[in-house]
């Protein structure tokens, strides 16, 4: 059968199983969006570049199948760099097509062309630029093997034109060839049994769980871990959901804005168990005073993170499901042999601390509205399994400490690159892949502007999503920052909150807008919120400009300097 | 040459853009490379690139293993040099003015080198050796003045089991 080099990457897209594909077209990439019309395959035709990748990550992460975007060549290729680069650093699972020029001009400065393969190099698990039709089927199933294999990430295959219009005799390959590409999924026998040993013997332990366990599938494997050991278990902000808030081994949050119980369990932990997680700089702090006393086991797929910024005692590299189930197994054996140290004391050190230090925030029956008091309603008032999508700042803060997350996939957000205007593509693509969830974003004013007309992809597509703007007509996190270590010198971060006037704003983009500034309002607009389902709803709630998120430990500063909400003191060390 | 350098030989497919990809990470991740030589080894699916690190920079596990993240590396085998055989070629033009022309020819003998060219007041010389030996030639090369001077950076292979090698192979390390 003969096919052009276009049909032969809509063939093969098909035969790996892509649904839904989120992209803009143009010049480069015309001969591709051709066969598409005739292809079984969804296309959600975004306003932006950038949203058509977002919304692919929106949908890997809550589906964990690859999300799938494509676009032109030169501009469109470069908007959608900030998701690449995103994916890259939250190591999410899509395939970004771009159309490139002729591959008989590629040097020459053509209309739209930019060195796409060399701009995304440095963002992207591995890229590839066809130079042959016959190429195609190869290449998609390698891009599908090495972004959903390892440690999954952001590929990129960049589509000349001339080879789109070539004909090649069309093949399904049996496999991949990537000499160089082997991920090692198997820890170790020998570490295994050693992380057994020191968790044995440990007496504060304190299980670090990261984003890897969303990723390996393995939230089961580590409710079973945790059960069977007992070990308190802090959750990234990659990891929300990774293990049920409601347990009560459940620590929630660590970090910069973490709170007090999980940050100050991992200072004074004589083990951390580090299961997925990578040492971020937003978790440890400064990283020469970070868990003093602690031994580590250091559980990744990744090789390189392993005594990347800190030397594990037992390092294992492997796939944390695979890991985890024969840790068990480990733990079984060696408990059956002997006694395990009792943690009742450090469990009962961990409740005074909960009990201690708290998230507070009071709500005044007559205003100014509290951003929390609106998280706390939105999670009261929405399904166990609703999705939650946020941006980055403040409102992402709120929402990852006071949202109870009790099952896997259900928080979206933009961790390590920290990408404001995240939340609304990131939602929509949750909600294409999920669609019978409730998908709710909350957002800041300023991430809102940012990718807001994405909106109207969601209206012309029918995609029900709903956005909390916690509108505080700042750029929050700054100010916060600008208030608590530039004395009060605000520069550059008022908003206004009524430019643009939002309600208008949704109902011009054929979304429903409610605006809310009174405590009283908050249910009753959440709940005929949560009523729609033919079309977004968007919901403006003016928000009290003053709050700041605590706990908070200072950039640069060690986790043991954890300033708690100025009403609980010092945070008593 | 100082003990802050170590050589690593990688094997690398073939492909276009390869030596980008390695070039680029080491510059975003913050390495210095000293020297850096490429060829096509007798399989032409692969290459093999010598490189010559600064672990000054940054420890040199973390380069092999970002290294080896790369999709189009297939093996690194981190040569030591008394464990491996490094040579390297200098091309090089000397200032050899008729009275001083005869030592810098006997010079060149002693070293086993070659000369490739002659002017009216200078000479090329070609010289092949092990890169302590090509210095020694370039510090007594200095004072009859060198004109022009191109090393290839080096190339190493592992030195023959002869009993008890100890190769530091980090391969079966991806993801």
């Amino acid at each position: 059968m003969q096919l052009t080099g276009a049909q032969a990457l809509i063939k093969s897209l098909e035969m790996e199983g892509t649904e839904v594909m989120f992209g803009l077209p143009g010049g480069a990439i015309l001969p591709v969006y051709d066969p598409l019309i005739d292809s079984s395959i969804r296309h959600i035709l975004v306003r932006h570049e950038q949203g058509a990748g977002h919304m692919a990550e929106g949908y890997a992460h809550a589906t964990g199948r690859p999300g799938v975007a494509m676009v032109t060549s030169g501009p469109a290729a470069t908007n959608i760099v900030t998701p690449l680069c995103n994916a890259y650093m939250d190591s999410v699972p899509i395939v970004v097509i771009t159309g490139q020029v002729a591959y008989s001009v590629i040097g020459t400065d053509a209309f739209q062309e930019c060195d796409t393969l060399g701009i995304t190099m440095p963002v992207t698990k591995h890229n590839w630029l066809v130079t042959d039709a016959r190429d195609v089927p190869q290449v998609v199933r390698e891009a599908f093997h090495v972004a959903t294999t390892g440690r999954p990430g952001p590929v990129l295959i960049d589509m000349p034109k001339d080879i789109s219009n070539q004909t090649m005799e069309w093949y399904w390959p049996d496999g991949v060839d990537l000499p160089g590409y082997k991920p090692t999924t198997r820890g170790h026998p020998k570490q295994i049994k050693d992380a057994a040993r020191l968790m044995a013997e440990a007496h504060r332990p304190v299980i670090y769980a990261g984003g890897g366990i969303l990723k390996a599938r393995a939230a089961e494997a580590l409710r079973e871990l945790v059960e069977l050991t007992g070990f308190p278990v802090v959750t990234t902000l990659m990891a929300r959901g990774a293990f049920p808030d409601d347990h009560e081994l459940c620590l929630g949050m660590p970090g910069m804005h973490g709170n007090y119980t999980a940050v100050t369990a991992m200072q004074r932990a004589d083990l951390l168990v580090a299961l997925g997680s990578r040492f971020d700089d937003r978790v440890t702090g400064k990283v020469s005073a970070f868990a003093p006393e602690a031994k580590t086991i250091h559980v990744d797929i990744d090789p390189a993170e392993l005594g990347k910024v800190r030397r594990p005692d037992v390092p294992i590299v492997g796939d944390c499901r695979l890991v985890i189930e024969e840790l068990v197994k480990a733990v079984r054996s060696s408990r059956s042999k002997h006694e395990w140290p009792s943690l009742a004391a450090w469990h009962d050190q961990l409740r005074r601390w909960q009990q201690q230090y708290p998230l507070v925030f009071e709500q005044d029956d007559s205003g100014p509205l509290k951003p929390q008091f609106v998280i706390d309603s939105l999670r009261d008032h929405t399904p166990d399994d609703t999705i939650v999508a946020s941006g980055v700042g403040q409102h992402q803060m709120w929402t990852s400490q006071r949202w109870h997350f009790n099952h896997p996939y259900t928080w979206v957000n933009s961790g390590g690159l920290g990408t404001m205007g995240f939340a609304v593509p990131a939602a929509i693509g949750a909600k294409v892949g999920r669609p019978e969830r409730l998908v709710w974003a909350v957002d800041g004013d300023g991430c809102f502007q940012m990718t807001a007309q994405e909106l109207v992809t969601a209206s012309a597509e029918r995609i029900p999503v709903k956005i909390a703007i916690l509108n505080n007509a700042y750029l929050g996190m700054v100010r916060q920052w600008q208030e608590l270590f530039y004395e009060e010198r605000y520069s550059e971060v008022y908003l206004s909150p009524d430019l643009p006037d939002y309600v208008k704003w949704a109902e011009a983009m054929g979304c429903v807008g409610f605006r809310v500034d009174h405590p009283d309002d908050v249910v009753p607009t959440i709940e005929k919120a949560n009523a729609i389902d033919d079309r977004p709803v968007v919901v403006d709630f003016r928000v009290d400009y003053r709050e700041k998120v605590y706990p908070m430990v200072p950039a640069g500063l060690s986790n043991d300097d954890i300033v708690v909400d100025p009403s609980q003191g010092d945070g008593g060390h | 040459m100082p003990a802050t350098h170590h050589t690593l030989s990688v094997l690398v497919e073939n492909k276009a853009g390869v030596l980008t990809r390695i070039a680029g990470l080491f510059a975003r991740r913050g390495f210095n490379i000293y020297s850096l030589a490429v060829a096509p080894t007798d399989d032409e699916r692969f290459s093999r690139i010598t490189i010559v690190v600064d672990v000054e920079s940054k420890p040199l596990e973390q380069i092999t293993k970002q290294l080896f993240k790369l999709i189009n590396v297939v093996k690194i085998t981190e040569l030591h040099p008394d464990e491996a055989v490094e040579r390297e070629l200098m091309l090089c033009t000397v200032k050899a003015e008729p009275a001083t022309r005869g030592q810098v020819i006997e010079l060149v003998g002693v070293f086993e080198g070659k000369i490739v060219d002659v002017g009216h007041e200078e000479v090329t010389i070609m010289m092949a050796g092990a890169p302590s030996k090509l210095d020694d030639f370039e510090e007594l090369m200095r004072r009859y003045g060198i004109e022009d001077l191109q090393r290839t950076g080096r190339v190493a292979l592992p030195r023959l089991d002869r009993g008890t090698a100890r190769l530091h192979s980090v391969s079966g390390m991806v993801s």
